[in-house]
């Protein structure tokens, strides 16, 4: 069981650096999904953990988030990439003080 | 120092009935006349111009006919009879408060209507004539219109409230026809001058109407004369009081006194209106008409002995030294009225000649306005006395009027002015030496005043300039000033057979006269002698010399505090209009730099915080990122501090 939230916590850490540390806005929502992932996992171990399916079924609900999510970033990605022939999250910060 | 009275007459008037349910008809005629060209003038201003002047010269003398024929109706009802009361409507009725637009007549009104609807309708005649070339002639007669009425509603009202309607009406139209010109910066400020003043007279008798209706539940002069004597002593001392200041203020007299003299900005006729028959009269209307209040206080009386000598002095002093003819009519306004105060004040022997002396002061005064305004007609509207001179020979009608009306003013024996001031002195004599004394003293300067602008106007010799053609006024105007002559002269026989203080006795109440310390006729000798005294310094000092025509600067003290009014502006100014202002741009710094800063402080404190946090919003997501990364982690932490301790 440990070893599923370690696992979990890890994969969550990497992704939370990535997106923090990383300016490719592919590389970014790569990194958004590497934590949703880990949420998942988290949910369908402590689901398992309790024998109930509530945790299951939030992993289903965060997987059809992502998808609907996967669907709008990428477009609006390729919508800046197309615009501004870069894909730096850096480069797009004009909405500001 | 006076002798309280014992039996204090009462109102106790009976229903209107016949000829006296016409009374509303005489304030109504000057009202509708006033609603007519003041509205209409919006309306139909091409007819008004016809015969708006005729409309407004007909209603007031309609007013004078009915005022005539109830005066003739009263003269025939028995003495003990002659109080008639008309009620029109229940006016106000709030909780307790229950006020009817009741009209009273009894003999001191119905000598009031006389005088305001006949020496009115008299400076309407001459009106018409003296704004031929105004463009606004129909608005002017409105405003006279409105000038009556409200006076004619100030002596008719049978209680305070009404009278205090009537009171702010007068007012109201002195403010209007003192700025009628209010084109002229010196009108405009002098109307709103005489407006301000007025207020703080106003002040005082509203407070005590108010005094009235807590102590006695009512306003009604019947309820309050009956009641009067049994309420509190010092109640009464304050109601008289108040009273007094009220009658201050629309009688000019000191402290109240600055206005009367700016007011000269107004057309002649108006200053005729307000210092003859309207306005100035009615202080001593309205403290002769509470005399059921000022016969049971003695220091109210004082005060108003007091306040009548010291005017009397002052308002001769400044006539003195004037050099434009109104103003110095206008010091000779405030000391005649300083006269009737004194009269007024000295209690039931005084109310009578106070009367009287107010009536023959109407028609000598009115006379002399408008023979001012008559001479002003012919000299281009020039008023400095020293531009006159030598116009008996121009402007004979005015002259020949004129000398009536200064012969009654200096108490010329025979004429109406010898027998009223006359009355005053020796009733003032024979109660107090020292305001006797003060009288004579007035009496003289009045002498020396009068002959000073008689001399400087119409004797010496022709200062005028060289395009100026005095010439005489047209017969509108002259008519009016030969009947006011002959008034002047004839006032007096109202006190033959001592009619008049036989005719006011339901009113005043009746005096034993006692037997005084100089008798009557020494009295009359000594004022003689002191009138000739002034009049004769008068020839001296101005008939023998050549007057300048600028006036000398390097003149005496008192010249030239009479000049300055004697500081009446400055003391005013002084005591009331700098603290004031001083207070005011004390109260506006307070504002703008105390309450303004902890308001406005707030918002720049607000805006400042703002203007450093929307750093945070710098546009880059991965900040944002960060700074969600931390808050998770805040609350986290948190949590995790909760569950384990």
């Amino acid at each position: 069981m440990t070893e599923y939230v370690v696992l979990s916590a890890i994969l969550f850490t990497i992704g939370a650096t990535g997106v923090l540390v990383r300016r490719n806005a592919i590389v970014v929502f790569m990194c958004v999904e590497l934590m949703l992932n880990a949420c998942n996992l988290a949910f369908v171990a402590f689901a398992r953990q309790h024998g109930n399916l509530d945790g299951q079924i939030a992993a289903f609900f965060v997987m059809v988030v992502a998808a609907a999510e996967v669907v709008v970033g990428l477009a609006i990605i390729m919508t800046i990439f197309r615009t501004r022939r870069s894909a730096s999250v850096d480069d797009a910060s004009l909405l500001k003080y | 120092m006076l002798a309280l009275h014992e039996e204090i007459p009462v109102v106790d008037p009976s229903t209107a009935d016949g000829a006296f349910s016409l009374l509303w008809l005489i304030i109504a005629l000057p009202l509708a006349g006033a609603a007519i060209l003041l509205i209409g003038g919006a309306l139909f201003p091409k007819a008004l111009k016809v015969w708006g002047h005729v409309l407004g010269t007909l209603l007031p003398i309609g007013s004078f006919v009915i005022s005539l024929v109830l005066f003739l109706q009263l003269m025939g009802r028995d003495e003990g009879d002659r109080q008639v009361v008309q009620h029109l409507y229940d006016w106000i009725q709030v909780g307790q408060l229950d006020v009817g637009m009741d009209l009273l007549y009894d003999p001191l009104t119905s000598l009031f209507l006389l005088l305001i609807t006949g020496v009115g309708s008299l400076i309407h005649v001459y009106s018409i004539g003296y704004m031929e070339h105004d463009e606004r002639r129909p608005r002017f007669f409105g405003y006279l219109n409105l000038f009556v009425a409200a006076m004619l509603m100030l002596v008719m009202s049978e209680n305070y409230l009404g009278l205090f309607l009537g009171w702010e009406g007068v007012g109201l139209a002195s403010y209007l026809l003192i700025g009628f010109w209010q084109h002229k910066h010196s009108a405009a400020a002098a109307a709103k001058k005489a407006f301000v003043i007025n207020r703080v007279g106003d002040m005082g008798l509203s407070t005590a109407v108010m005094l009235a209706f807590v102590t006695f539940g009512s306003t009604s002069f019947t309820v309050i004369s009956h009641s009067a004597g049994d309420a509190d002593s010092d109640v009464m001392t304050a109601f008289g009081l108040l009273l007094l200041l009220g009658a201050c203020g629309k009688s000019a007299q000191v402290p109240l006194q600055a206005w009367l003299l700016d007011a000269m900005e107004g057309p002649t006729p108006v200053s005729a209106l307000i210092h003859a028959a309207t306005m100035v009269t009615a202080g001593v209307y309205l403290v002769v008409r509470s005399n059921f209040i000022f016969e049971l206080t003695d220091a109210a009386r004082t005060a108003v002995v007091i306040v009548a000598t010291v005017t009397l002095l002052w308002g001769a002093v400044i006539g003195c030294a004037k050099d434009d003819i109104k103003k110095a009519l206008a010091g000779s306004t405030m000391s005649q009225i300083g006269y009737m105060m004194l009269g007024a004040g000295l209690g039931s022997a005084g109310y009578a000649f106070a009367i009287f002396h107010l009536l023959t002061h109407g028609f000598f005064k009115a006379n002399m306005f408008l023979g001012a305004g008559s001479v002003m007609h012919g000299m281009n509207d020039d008023v400095d006395m020293r531009h006159y001179g030598a116009l008996r020979k121009m402007l004979p009608v005015t002259f020949l009027t004129f000398a009536m009306g200064y012969l009654a003013i200096i108490g010329f024996p025979g004429f109406s002015g010898f027998w009223s001031k006359d009355k005053i002195i020796e009733v003032a004599l024979a109660e107090n030496p020292v305001v006797g004394v003060c009288a004579l003293l007035g009496a003289g300067i009045t002498g020396f005043y009068m002959t000073r602008l008689m001399l400087m106007t119409f004797f010496t010799e022709e200062r005028w300039e060289k395009d100026v053609h005095p010439h005489e006024s047209p017969k509108v105007m002259t008519i009016p000033l030969i009947v006011l002559a002959a008034l002047s002269v004839l006032g007096g026989l109202m006190l033959a057979g001592g009619w008049i203080e036989e005719w006011l006795e339901p009113v005043t109440g009746f005096t034993e006269e006692a037997d005084p310390a100089i008798p009557a006729l020494a009295v009359t000798g000594i004022a003689i002698l002191v009138v000739a005294a002034g009049v004769a310094t008068a020839i001296a000092l101005v008939g023998r010399r050549e007057v300048p025509r600028e006036a000398p600067q390097d003149v005496s003290l008192v010249t030239r505090a009479a000049r300055a009014d004697i500081y009446g502006d400055a003391i005013n100014d002084g005591l009331v209009v700098e603290p004031s202002r001083q207070l005011t741009t004390g109260l506006v710094t307070l504002d703008t730099s105390v309450i303004d800063k902890v308001f406005t402080g707030g918002a720049t404190t607000v805006s400042a915080i703002g203007v450093v946090l929307r750093r945070l919003q710098n546009g880059f997501v991965r900040s944002y990122a960060a700074s969600i990364l931390g808050g998770v982690l805040l609350v986290v932490l948190a949590l995790l501090a909760v569950n384990l301790a």
